[in-house]
């Protein structure tokens, strides 16, 4: 199942409480998506997404400032 | 052998992530610091722990107004007078206690997460919450006092045991 989060309105350190606890709630070998800004949240919330055990499969750029993570849990 | 042992209980506990806060401030803006970095930890996968001492204690305490708790006469004027969460004030700028509605609305403006929701957010996000024994009996509050997330009432030695290994603050 693939889930959709969109942060690009947050700013630390709730884009990754938020990420965080989405990943909490989503089963495992489910997808999230990401949506988010550049900056701190896109190098951080893969990165630390990774630490805590999770598959990034992809970083995309979608417009502007915005990209697309998209984490398997 | 003792030395290499205690080298390598200590490397070890040193690749534990974890931060413990030693929250001593009831003051709006230290009191958003403590929540924000605590939040920003456990959300990046750091056990995190914060022990509430003195007037930080402010910030667990269930009545978040104004109220006259404690045991006697003089600590129930204390806890009036400090308060609670919600009348926490600003550390600069308090202006008569309008710096931080002032600080409030510009958070909200700026979609900047607030003291109250950064305290959900440690909830929902199992931080520890831990509450100083000797502080508590001065201003004469029981643990009922405190909101019930509060997982125990420590003295210095348990809070060292349990900071041991990780990155200690004092704010």
């Amino acid at each position: 199942m693939t889930h959709t989060l969109d942060i690009t309105q947050e700013h630390c350190p709730m884009t990754f409480v938020r990420t965080k606890l989405k990943l909490a709630q989503i089963e495992k070998g489910d997808i999230l998506e990401v949506l988010l800004s550049e900056g701190e949240p896109l190098e951080n919330v893969p990165r630390s997404a990774e630490e805590q055990g999770f598959k990034v499969i992809a970083v995309e750029h979608v417009e502007g400032p915005v990209h697309r993570v998209i984490i398997e849990k | 052998m003792g030395i290499i042992e205690n080298a390598l209980t200590k490397s070890e506990a040193k690749s534990v992530k974890k931060l413990s806060i030693i929250a001593f401030s009831g003051d709006f803006d230290k009191l958003t610091a403590v929540f924000t970095l605590a939040t920003g930890a456990a959300a990046v996968g750091y056990e995190v722990n914060i022990f509430f001492t003195f007037w930080g204690l402010d910030a667990i305490k269930q009545k978040r107004g104004r109220a006259f708790v404690g045991g006697n006469w003089l600590t129930k004027l204390f806890g009036f007078l400090m308060g609670g969460v919600k009348v926490a004030p600003n550390s600069r700028f308090n202006f008569l206690g309008a710096g931080p509605r002032i600080f409030r609305h510009l958070m909200r403006k700026k979609n900047i997460a607030t003291l109250e929701e950064l305290m959900e957010a440690a909830n929902a996000l199992g931080v520890n919450l831990y509450a100083c024994e000797m502080a508590m009996l001065v201003l004469g509050l029981e643990k009922k006092d405190f909101i019930h997330e509060v997982k125990d009432v420590l003295g210095v030695a348990t809070f060292l045991r349990i900071s041991e290994g990780g990155e200690t603050l004092f704010i």
